[in-house]
């Protein structure tokens, strides 16, 4: 009779990494509902793409390699990348776009660098900052939320624009963009830029209907929708799937930077509650710049990973040439990961100090 | 210390403890064993007692085959400190000493003694020293050792060795943490036993004179925790620490961490912080061993898992078999795929070998559980989520480590503190993609440690190699030492001899170059003096003025005759010659005797090298030739003729001079001079021959002639051969002037 031999702990967590992919999924839904809600089908239908992009990708890269791709799949992470890009994209930006876009992030971001757990960028940004630059127009073509559009669409006016550019009713997306005030719309972000470069001051700007929201400010849609992805980030950070260093630090940094411009100017500089629930800062806090494999993973690391993205993402809107800057600052400081871990080891128990015994060593 | 000893009491006395980082929590699992009191194992017929179970020494078998035994017995014996005896756990027979499968991850055969029981379990005589009080220390140490009690919670450290510490003692801890899941000895024993176990701390106490014990107890275990509060009421120095369940408290740096806040240095012993730590089930085997005599021959086992059917906590002689508790507990191996027995818990237990593994001191839990109570093998690749960081209770770095191990770089791995581990497998419970993290750390260890072992190995041969070497060298110098003072005590004894043979060759040589300088000034000034001679002569002669003119530089020449003025020489005397050319063309036209000659000169200048030799051989001839000029006034016609065919000859012959090498113009113009000299002289010979023989006039030109084409033949032929040739001319010239003697 031939026992059973196997290494200690025998016992496991009943977390495999499928499951915390699937939490983390589980946790966009809210933020996921409230956009599609307020921009329509198309977000729902980017997913849809670019999860079976991602899926049959990852499927054909790991067969070609000769891995397992059943379990690989069942890891979820394809999927979860594939649903951060897609709603990163347009919701009525054509359907190659978050194709060829998925097809980037899984294959050469991911796979090419050897697959889950060594790929060094986050893949969804990697691939938006691909499309940002090679597609301009129609990454940024985002649509009025439904409540201030002139033209209301449903899900297959939705499928209709993806695939072809015109709805059901044969409106252009140029139509369809246009706002019920008769101009197009543009995010809250684009607009206080373009207006204040335009001369007027950001309590002008907030005027607008598109912020016309209960806390001036904040654009309407897009602060339901961080509202979304905050109750998603919470329940994730209550799950233990993630810590609360790099959001929070993230935030912080960003919320101080804005706090001491605006305090400089408050014309030229907008707020802090304006920058942190407009754009992608609340979903890039607690499900991008998360991202295990690609952040840093010593506690003191992923304070300053996190402080730095929310520097970043600062310097680039106030200055940078993109309205947002989630994505570039992630991929920047994805870069300095490796150094950020190596300088900011914890101190083991029983040393002194985090840097390496010599001395020790020698006397052993 | 960074955390006083005052500063710690307030904090427990407000009931507050510290934290340590990272842990996990784990299904308890406890409540499927410590339902039930601490049950009786049959004795088993046959008991494998490992010689060795703890760390340290083994002592030496004092039994035989064979021998009868009495419960209690010791088997072993040493006057090792960290030697601790085995003992007989029934009475019976020896059946045999031999190596048999151990409890140990490895299963490796050790030493073992097989006892056949005799099932009378009868007593051997028992000594128990219940004065410990007024007894000597070392006197209940040795009770201690004797007993054979080692640490029974975790690595099983010779107990006695820790109870006799060089330094004042802060804190005695009590670990009756037992935070691993399933395991509930410690749990039922403080339950059931506290007394006793209040008892062996007595006992500690007394051996360490601590300020403060401190028992720590994890929260899940009421019961326990009442129990001790009850046991140790009354003295107030016995603090009772209800400590957080948390996994893993009960490890030894973790719980000194939660009590006190003090951290054990690396590589360092809890005594270095002042503090010690003992388990609870240790206390009461000193109880035991202290009170009753007895020595530690059973412990509270823990059968659990959802493989057996009645799981529970039973007293376990050591050396019982796997298979005998198993069989005791109803252990059901259809609800396992693979028999699968883990001795120890789930987290840092291991799996046995076989049934036939015995209990040891440190056994604390067998554990046989359902396929789905463990984890399976379903390794994926890291996704360096960070959770084992999160769930480390060191700090360590565990995703970094495992790639490090992974890949084999050590060194690395060592650079993150990889002996820091306590292999609690917290960072492997965790980790979402199933890695089986604890297990690359063994393996990196264990390379390293052979890598040690190894390196070790090798300085240790270094290290004689270069001693030797060293040695060899040492050797050496004492030698070559030895043979320079010798040598120069040898220089010394002949000093006087060897300076004074020294000194006679380098007078010698002194001498000898003294003369060569010599004679070399000897010979120019005999160069210069021919000259003069023949410059008085050439004087005396009329007509001659120019010529002696242009003679004298070059006579000045030859007798400022330095190597390092050769150049200049040459130089001048081509000029000078030039000069003479000119004014003996000039003032010698009419007399064509006179212009042979200098043309022969002429021809001479313009051989550098031979200058000097030809100038005074024109010379010397020229005073060959003028001398019978103006003696002969009466010239004849025949003799310008033959002097003219002779000038011809001699013209080719110095044309051929100057294609011999002119390197070697030093020896020639030495060579020359000397010739020059002996011609001047053979001059002045044949001068006073013709002078006295008037007659001679005609055959005298030819006497040159006839010395004249061997001295081309000499020319051409190498320089060297010119002293011979000198010598034979010399001949010549003496046998021409016999001749001329003669025919005059
Ligand atoms: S096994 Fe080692 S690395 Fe893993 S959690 Fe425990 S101490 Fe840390
Ligand atoms: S827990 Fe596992 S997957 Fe996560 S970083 Fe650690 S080793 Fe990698």
């Amino acid at each position: 009779m031939k026992f059973r031999l196997a290494s200690s702990p025998h016992q496991h967590i009943r977390r495999d990494t499928g499951q915390v992919m699937r939490l983390v999924i589980l946790a966009m839904i809210p933020g996921v509902l409230l956009q599609t809600w307020f921009f329509g089908w198309g977000t729902v239908i980017q997913i849809g793409l670019a999860v079976v992009t991602a899926v049959v990708t990852e499927a054909a890269i790991l067969e070609l390699r000769k891995r397992d791709f059943e379990r690989a799949l069942k890891d979820y992470s394809a999927v979860l990348t594939a649903m951060l890009l897609a709603v990163s994209i347009p919701p009525f930006a054509p359907w190659w776009v978050v194709v060829i876009g998925t097809f980037f992030a899984i294959c050469i971001v991911k796979q090419l660098y050897g697959g889950l757990g060594f790929n060094v960028f986050n893949p969804a940004m990697a691939a938006y900052v691909m499309l940002l630059v090679s597609f301009p127009v129609q990454m940024t073509q985002w649509l009025p939320p439904v409540n201030l559009a002139q033209y209301s669409h449903n899900f297959m006016d939705a499928l209709q624009a993806v695939f072809t550019g015109f709805s059901v009713e044969g409106f252009s997306l140029a139509q369809l963009k246009t706002g019920i005030d008769g101009v197009t719309m543009a995010t809250p972000l684009d607009t206080v830029k373009t207006s204040l470069s335009q001369g007027f001051t950001y309590s002008e700007t907030i005027e607008r209907p598109i912020f016309d929201s209960v806390i001036p400010g904040l654009g309407v849609a897009s602060s339901w929708i961080s509202l979304g992805y905050l109750i998603g980030g919470l329940y994730l950070l209550k799950q233990k799937v993630i810590n609360w260093h790099i959001p929070t630090s993230m935030l912080a940094a960003l919320f101080i930077c804005a706090l001491i411009m605006s305090l400089v100017d408050s014309d030229l500089y907008p707020s802090s509650i304006f920058h942190l629930f407009n754009g992608s800062i609340i979903i890039g806090a607690f499900f991008i710049a998360t991202d295990p494999v690609s952040a840093s993973t010593t506690n003191k690391g992923r304070i300053i990973f996190g402080a730095a993205i929310g520097i970043w993402v600062y310097l680039i809107r106030e200055w940078g040439g993109y309205p947002d800057a989630i994505a570039f600052a992630v991929l920047i400081m994805n870069m300095a990961v490796p150094l950020i871990d190596y300088y900011t080891r914890p101190r083991t128990y029983g040393h002194t100090s985090t840097k390496r015994k010599t001395k020790n060593k020698a006397q052993s | 210390m960074p955390n006083n000893y005052d500063d710690i009491i307030e904090k427990l006395d407000n009931n507050q403890l510290w934290d340590f980082p990272g842990g996990v929590f784990p299904a308890e699992r406890k409540t499927l064993s410590n339902q039930t009191p601490i049950g009786k194992l049959p004795i088993p017929e046959r008991l494998f007692v490992t010689v060795k179970q703890h760390i340290g020494v083994e002592g030496h078998l004092i039994v035989e085959v064979g021998q009868k035994v009495l419960k209690g017995q010791a088997l072993t014996k040493s006057m090792n400190p960290f030697a601790v005896p085995i003992h007989a756990p029934t009475s019976g027979e020896v059946a045999a000493i031999q190596k048999h499968v151990s409890a140990h991850p490895s299963g490796l055969p050790e030493m073992t003694v097989e006892i056949i029981s005799d099932q009378q379990d009868k007593w051997i005589q028992l000594n128990p020293l219940i004065d410990y009080q007024s007894q000597p220390k070392i006197k209940v140490l040795a009770a201690i050792c004797d007993a054979g009690i080692s640490g029974m919670g975790g690595a099983g450290f010779p107990t006695h060795i820790k109870s006799s510490p060089k330094k004042d003692v802060d804190f005695l801890i009590i670990n009756g943490i037992e935070c691993e899941p399933y395991i509930t000895s410690d749990d039922r024993l403080m339950r059931e036993h506290a007394w006793q176990i209040r008892q062996g701390i007595d006992v500690l106490c007394h051996l360490l004179k601590p300020k403060q014990v401190l028992i720590g107890i994890e929260n899940n275990k009421p019961e326990a925790i009442e129990a001790m509060q009850v046991a140790c009421r009354e003295n107030p120095n016995y603090r009772i620490c209800s400590v957080p369940t948390k996994y893993p408290a009960g490890g030894e740096k973790q719980l000194i961490q939660v009590l006190t806040n003090r951290e054990v240095p690396a590589k360092g012993l809890p005594m270095d912080v002042g503090i010690i730590m003992h388990n609870v089930g240790t206390c009461f085997a000193i109880s035991d061993a202290v009170f009753s005599g007895k020595p530690l021959i059973s412990r509270v086992v823990t059968v659990t898992g959802e493989a057996v059917e009645k799981p529970s906590n039973l007293w376990a002689l050591i050396g019982s078999p796997v298979a005998h508790l198993l069989a005791h507990s109803d252990y059901n191996p259809k609800l396992q795929k693979q028999p699968n027995v883990i001795m120890g818990g789930p987290m840092m237990g291991f799996n046995v070998i076989n049934d036939k593994v015995p209990v040891i001191k440190t056994t604390n839990c067998i554990l046989a559980p359902t396929d789905t109570e463990i984890s399976s093998n379903n390794e994926q690749a890291c996704i360096r989520c960070s959770a084992c960081a999160d769930a480390c209770p060191v700090s360590l770095l565990p995703q970094q480590l495992f790639w490090h191990s992974k890949a084999k770089e050590l060194d690395k791995a060592q650079d993150y503190n990889l002996f820091d581990c306590i292999e609690c497998g917290a960072c492997a419970y965790v980790c979402p993609s199933e890695i089986p993290l604890v297990h690359y750390y063994r393996i990196a260890k264990s390379e390293i440690r052979v890598e040690q072992e190894e390196k070790q190995k090798s300085d240790k041969a270094r290290e004689r190699f270069e001693k030797r070497e060293a040695r060899l060298i040492a050797e050496q110098h004492a030698r070559d030492e030895k043979h320079r003072l010798a040598a120069e005590a040898r220089k010394q004894a002949m000093e006087s001899k060897g300076n004074n043979a020294k000194d006679k060759i380098a007078a010698a040589l002194a001498r000898a170059k003294a003369k060569k300088q010599a004679v070399n000034i000897e010979e120019e000034t005999s160069v210069s003096k021919a000259d003069l001679a023949n410059d008085v002569i050439e004087a005396a002669a009329p007509n001659e003025t120019t010529e002696a003119s242009a003679t004298q530089p070059t006579t000045k020449v030859a007798s400022s005759n330095q190597r390092v003025q050769a150049a200049i020489a040459r130089a001048k005397a081509k000029k000078a010659a030039a000069e003479a050319a000119t004014s003996n063309v000039e003032v010698e036209v009419p007399s064509e005797v006179e212009v042979e000659v200098e043309v022969e000169v002429e021809k001479n200048n313009d051989k550098v090298s031979e200058s000097i030799k030809t100038e005074t051989q024109s010379k010397n001839q020229s005073v060959n030739a003028k001398e019978p000029a103006p003696h002969a006034a009466k010239p004849e016609p025949l003799k310008p003729e033959s002097a003219s065919s002779e000038s011809v000859s001699e013209v080719t012959a110095t044309k051929t001079a100057t294609i011999a090498a002119s390197k070697k113009a030093r020896i020639a113009a030495a060579v020359a001079k000397a010739k020059a000299k002996r011609e001047a002289q053979k001059a002045a010979e044949t001068e006073q021959t013709s002078k006295e023989a008037p007659l001679a006039e005609v055959e005298d030109p030819k006497t040159d002639s006839s010395q004249e084409p061997v001295k081309t033949q000499e020319q051409q032929i190498d320089m060297k051969k010119r002293k011979i040739a000198a010598a034979v001319a010399k001949a010549k010239a003496k046998k021409a002037a016999e001749k001329a003697d003669k025919s005059s």
